[in-house]
This record gives C-alpha cells, sequence and structure tokens, in this order.
C-alpha cells in the first residue's frame, strides 16, 4: 500500500487557529459589546416567556392553531400536547428552549430576508452566495459550536450564533427564489406604471413572494429548534441539556421525556408556521 | 398634432450592437447578422409618426419586432439607437429617475397576459398607477371608480383577478391604464388572448370609448381584421421594419411588396371595400325645379341608364324611372312631381360592402351613395359592386376599378 507522502501537508488547521486568534485579539472589544447586546435581548426574551402565564400560553397556541389551520381540534390537540409538556414538569425547560428558538428566528429572518431580497437584485451576489449557503448547510452543525465558543465563550450567546448560522439559509434562499419566481410580466407592468425600485418590491414582489417567504420562516424556525437542542453542550440551557444530560447518564426515562417535548414543540410549530405558508391569500 | 414621433429606431439584442446597425446598413438581412455576429435584430431602423387622437395599429406576425416596438416608445426595452419624441421630448435622452415621472404622467399601458397584481383586488389594481404617483386616496378613488365605470365593471371593485373572467381581467387591464390620465396608451396585443366573440366586443368598446376619451393609441396587433377595424392607420412590420404604413384601403389595394399582398390576401374585401369606393360617381341628375318628364327621358337616354336620381337644392329627393317618365310625358305632364319615387334606399359612402348587398337585393333601383347633407355623392349597381369585389381580390395588378373616386 502507498502512504500519502508525509512531507505533502497543508498546515490549514494551524492557518485557521491563526486567523481566529488574529480575529478575537483585533475584534475582541466588537464582539464584547456584540455579545452584551445580543444576551440583553435574549434574556429579555426569555423572562417574557418565563412570565407568561400558561394557561395563556395553552388557550393563545390553541386559537392561534385553530385559526392557521382552519379546523377546531387542530387547535385542541396543540394546545393539548403543550399542556401534556407542563405535565411531564417541564414547562420552565420548555420555555427557555422556545425563547432561544424565538430570538434566533427573529435574528434570522432580520438577517435573511434582507440578503434575499439582495440576491435576487444581483444575479452576481446570487451567484457568490449560493455555494456559501449550500457549505452553511451540508457542514455537520457541531461544528459551528468551535468559532461561536471562541467568540463568545460559553453560554447562550454562543449557543444563539451557532443557532443562526445553520439556520438562517432556507429564510435566504426562499426569499430569493420567491421574488424571481414572481411574474416577469407584472414587474413589467409595475415598470411600465412608473414605479421605482421599492415601489415594485413592496408593492409587487415581496407581496407576491409572501407564500414562499412563509415556507423559508418555516424551514429557518425547524431548523433552528433542532440546532438548539445540539447547542445546549455549550451551555444553552432547556430541553436539550435535558437531554445531553440523559444521555450521560444513561437515564433513559428522562431522555425520553425531554425528546417527546421536543417533538411536541416542533410539531406545534411546524404546523401553525406551515399553515400559514400555504394559506391562500387573496381570490377565490 | 404629432403626439409620438419615431425617427430611425433600432433595438440590437447582444454585446456591442452597434456593428449590427453598419450591417444593416450595408444590406445584410436579420439572418445574415445573426450568423455572423450572433446579435439579434428587433427593430432596424424604423420611423413613425402617431397623431394626437388615433389609433396607430402595428400590425405583423410573431417575431416582427413589433412588441419590441412598443416597448422601446416607453424604455421598458432600451433602445439601441435612434430618437424617439413623445410630447416634444426625447424618451432616449431621460435619466432614470425622469423617466419613471414621464412614464407615469404620459403612458398607460395593457398588455397581452393582462399583467395584473393577482394580490390586488380589482380596484386596487385600477388605482396602482395613481398609488405609486403618491396621489391622494380620495382622488385616487373616484378616478379608479370612474374609470372602472367607463369599462363597464361598476360594482366589481372588490373581486380579485382570478375571479374574472379573461375578458372581465383585461376591462381592469384597460381600466389601470384609463385611470392614469394619460393621453398615450400603448396596448401589446391587448386583445388577443381573448376568445374571438369576447375580443370583437372589446374591439367594439375600445373605438366607442375613444370616441369619449380621445387618446393616441399605439396597439400591437397579429391580426389583420383587427388591425383593419382599430386603426386610423396601420404600419405593417417584418424583419424590424416598417414595410409599409398607410390606411386599411391604401394598404389592402395597394401592397407595397408581394409580402404585404400575401399578408391581406386573406382578408374577406367585402368587410373592407367601402360604398364609396364602389359607387360610380353620377354626374347626370334631374333637377325638380325645372325638369319635366321629357327632360329627365333625354337625360337618361344620353346616359344610357334607366333610371335617374332628382334632386332639388343640391339634396337628394328621389328617383324617376323611365318607363314612369313615359307615360307622364303621353299625360302631357309638365313637372315629375307624380312620378317621384321619393322612398329610395341610401348608404353612406363608409358602409362596407357587405351590407350593401342586401340592400341591392331588395331594391329595383340603385342604391344612392349620400353624405350625411343628404348630397348624392354616387350611385351603386349591382354589376359595379360585383366587379368591385372580383377585382380586388384578384389579386394586386389589377386593382385599377377599387382607387378612390370621391
Amino acid at each position: 500500500m502507498m502512504e500519502f507522502p508525509e512531507n505533502v501537508r497543508i498546515p490549514l488547521g494551524d492557518w485557521v487557529d491563526s486567523g481566529m486568534n488574529w480575529i478575537l485579539q483585533t475584534f475582541s472589544e466588537f464582539f464584547d459589546t456584540l455579545g452584551t447586546v445580543i444576551l440583553q435581548f435574549m434574556l429579555h426574551v426569555e423572562k417574557f416567556f418565563l412570565w407568561l402565564p400558561w394557561p395563556v400560553l395553552i388557550v393563545g397556541v390553541g386559537i392561534l392553531a385553530w385559526r392557521a389551520m382552519g379546523r377546531w381540534w387542530s387547535g385542541v390537540m396543540m394546545a393539548a400536547m403543550l399542556f401534556f409538556m407542563g405535565t411531564l414538569g417541564l414547562w420552565r425547560l420548555g420555555m427557555m428552549t422556545l425563547s432561544l428558538v424565538f430570538s434566533a428566528v427573529i435574528i434570522s429572518l432580520a438577517i435573511g430576508i434582507p440578503l434575499g431580497i439582495a440576491m435576487a437584485t444581483s444575479n452576481r451576489f446570487e451567484a457568490i452566495l449560493k455555494p456559501l449557503l449550500d457549505g452553511m448547510q451540508t457542514m455537520p452543525s457541531f461544528v459551528y459550536l468551535i468559532p461561536a465558543l471562541m467568540l463568545f465563550g460559553l453560554g447562550k450567546v454562543p449557543a444563539l450564533f451557532a443557532t443562526i448560522i445553520y439556520a438562517v439559509p432556507p429564510v435566504i434562499r426562499l426569499t430569493n427564489v420567491g421574488i424571481r419566481e414572481v411574474s416577469a410580466d407584472v414587474v413589467e407592468a409595475a415598470h411600465a406604471f412608473g414605479s421605482s425600485y421599492w415601489q415594485i418590491l413592496f408593492k409587487v414582489q415581496l407581496p407576491l413572494a409572501r407564500p414562499t417567504i412563509m415556507v423559508g420562516i418555516n424551514q429557518t424556525t425547524m431548523m433552528a429548534l433542532a440546532m438548539v437542542v445540539i447547542a445546549s453542550m455549550i451551555g444553552a440551557r432547556g430541553l436539550g441539556l435535558e437531554v445531553l444530560l440523559a444521555i450521560n447518564r444513561i437515564e433513559i426515562g428522562r431522555g425520553f421525556e425531554a425528546g417527546l417535548c421536543i417533538v411536541f414543540m416542533a410539531i406545534i410549530i411546524d404546523r401553525i408556521t406551515f399553515a400559514m405558508a400555504s394559506r391562500k391569500q387573496y381570490g377565490s | 398634432m404629432e403626439k409620438i414621433k419615431v425617427a430611425n429606431l433600432y433595438k440590437i439584442f447582444g454585446p456591442n450592437p452597434e456593428r449590427a446597425i453598419d450591417l444593416l446598413n450595408h444590406g445584410k438581412t436579420k439572418d445574415e447578422i445573426l450568423e455572423e455576429t450572433r446579435l439579434s435584430i428587433g427593430v432596424a431602423g424604423v420611423s413613425f409618426y402617431v397623431k394626437s387622437g388615433e389609433i396607430l395599429v402595428v400590425m405583423g406576425l410573431s417575431g416582427s419586432g413589433k412588441s419590441t416596438l412598443v416597448r422601446c416608445i416607453n424604455r421598458l426595452i432600451e433602445p439601441t439607437a435612434g430618437e424617439i419624441i413623445v410630447n416634444d421630448v426625447d424618451v432616449t435622452t431621460l435619466s432614470a429617475k425622469d423617466l419613471r415621472e414621464f412614464r407615469q404622467k404620459n403612458f398607460g399601458m395593457v398588455f397581452q397576459n393582462f399583467a395584473l397584481f393577482p394580490h390586488r383586488s380589482v380596484l386596487s389594481n385600477v388605482e396602482y398607477g395613481l398609488e405609486i404617483q403618491k396621489i391622494d386616496k380620495q382622488t385616487r378613488r373616484e378616478r379608479s371608480m370612474q374609470a372602472l365605470e367607463q369599462v363597464g365593471l361598476k360594482g366589481w371593485e372588490e373581486s380579485y383577478p382570478d375571479q374574472l373572467s379573461g375578458g372581465m381581467q383585461q376591462r381592469v387591464g384597460l381600466a389601470r391604464a384609463l385611470a392614469l390620465d394619460a393621453d398615450i396608451m400603448l396596448m401589446d396585443e391587448a386583445f388577443s388572448a381573448l376568445d374571438p366573440l369576447i375580443r370583437r366586443d372589446m374591439q367594439d368598446e375600445l373605438l366607442d370609448l375613444q370616441d369619449k376619451v380621445k387618446k393616441t393609441i399605439v396597439f400591437i396587433s397579429h391580426d389583420l381584421d383587427e388591425a383593419i377595424k382599430l386603426g386610423d392607420r396601420i404600419a405593417l412590420m417584418k424583419d424590424g421594419v416598417i414595410v409599409q404604413e398607410g390606411t386599411a384601403e391604401e394598404i389592402l389595394t395597394n401592397p407595397a411588396n408581394d409580402y404585404v399582398a400575401k399578408f391581406v390576401e386573406d382578408v374577406d374585401m367585402t368587410k373592407v371595400i367601402t360604398a364609396e369606393s364602389v359607387m360610380k360617381k353620377s354626374e347626370v341628375m334631374a333637377y325638380s325645379k325645372t325638369d319635366g318628364p321629357r327632360a329627365a327621358l333625354r337625360k337618361m337616354h344620353q346616359a344610357g341608364i334607366s333610371t335617374i336620381f332628382v334632386r332639388e337644392h343640391k339634396r337628394l329627393v328621389g328617383i324617376v324611372s323611365a318607363e314612369n317618365a313615359v307615360e307622364a310625358a303621353r299625360r302631357g305632364e309638365k313637372t315629375l312631381d307624380t312620378i317621384i319615387d321619393r322612398n329610395v334606399p341610401t348608404v353612406k359612402p363608409d358602409t362596407p360592402a357587405i351590407e350593401l348587398f342586401p340592400l341591392l337585393a331588395e331594391s329595383p333601383y340603385p342604391l344612392a351613395v349620400v353624405n350625411d347633407e343628404n348630397k348624392l355623392m354616387g350611385v351603386i349597381v349591382k354589376g359595379s359592386l360585383l366587379g368591385a369585389i372580383a377585382d380586388s381580390t384578384r389579386g394586386p395588378l389589377n386593382r385599377e376599378p377599387l382607387k378612390k373616386t370621391g
């Protein structure tokens, strides 16, 4: 058998290490400030979810599911799943997870939708961003934990950071696709009547792309939820940590309870956002 | 007044398109240039004008460049070279911002596939053009409702485009362009996607509407019947150039070349030819004041006819036949009063030939062609009508008798 020659080596790992070190040294102040701001935001969101009285949330989710899906028993089902979470004694942990997902989704949309719009506007930008997005989605999610850890240390902020990187691609991609799919005829008509770029974007393209963008939001939310579990490895508290502890201690029952709660939460979020995405917005 | 004036307009698709203009000037064809340079010719040096309040139909088969041409007028497609003067402004020199404003103020556009905004109600579709001009809500609503009323869609404001039939959708498209108050309408195959019956209705309504609103319209069409019906003038396009331009009758009766002749050969001439173009100019008439039966008989004899129209103060009053005149003369009457048949069928000069046949069949007399003042312009007999139709369908060489006589 032929060994690969030992002296042909690219020290890529070393380069990344020194690059990271350089970034840390040069921008440490920036990342510290950013970390503080994000942390404040997250704490407020978490405080809100922990403050929210449980009957309000259960009834609220039930009504939302009923309105979105158009069937009263869907609402009852969703509310029942949430109630079940409480009966397992996992309400607080569930709310922590939910607040992390919520924060991650809000920031992902704030970054993703404008990027998607830019991507739809410029073919060159699309050509640059597309392989990057492919990379972000194919890389194992654990890998994001490392730079997040290095930049922000242990805790909620790096967990959120890793979650956003993992979850943001779908909403960027689908915003881009949604806008590009808007019929060229309609956009031409808008031009013919003398509309500006922003008028076309806000009055024609975004409203027509809305169903597709909603699918992107749905996917981003689901990916955020998936990542939150993994992110518990670097300090995000919540249901993910519960699963992690259960694995470490081989407590099958405990892991099963937390796992089931995550599944229920996933079902609730997915069904509601998906129903919102596929609901017909206009006409017959 | 010339509302739109286009001079030497070129649109060539591809990189460095100026090369193709040179080649075109050296007499190369569209296909040769495509072969040589990979450049595709859209419009190859076109000049035309549209007068205020006129409908110009630009007609041609698909690929003739007609849709490209109309989009050059408001620069939805950027022309490669040439001048486009609209309301005394050269559109080609406008900056992006000025162009947007110019479009808002000057052009209403109607599209083949309607291009309505599916997420907006009918009313808010019609309001769109006013909305982007930031006109206040009240005015916007009033003008849009008025436009909807004009196209007969009152009561449909709250519907959405996908709830309407094709014909109704295009009415919305028409209303959306009308609401703007722009005096130019660009209509790109506006009725081509509709089925024939509805298309005909829409054409009629457009003409009715045009009588009221007096827009300057550039109408793109591939349908010759439509062009004849709507166009005050027609420009016929092929391979990016205008091969002939003129009124429907000019084009039909004097095709500029074989291509035009071939294009127009299937036209039903009985719909195009008018009473004016088949009538014989009648010089001979009797005067009710001065002519008696004998004078009338004499005039008929000299002209070789068996009936004679009678006039009084330059207006047609009736007709006298030779038979009756002979009898009246025998009875010794001095005037034509007792024998004038005042029930003469008359037609207007622009009556199409197809409507002349039944009238001729019913009446024992020739048809009198009279103008609005009831003045006799000419006479149509069965023979002259059939002859004219036969001539017009025989081909471009034998069209002399068809030429306008009035």
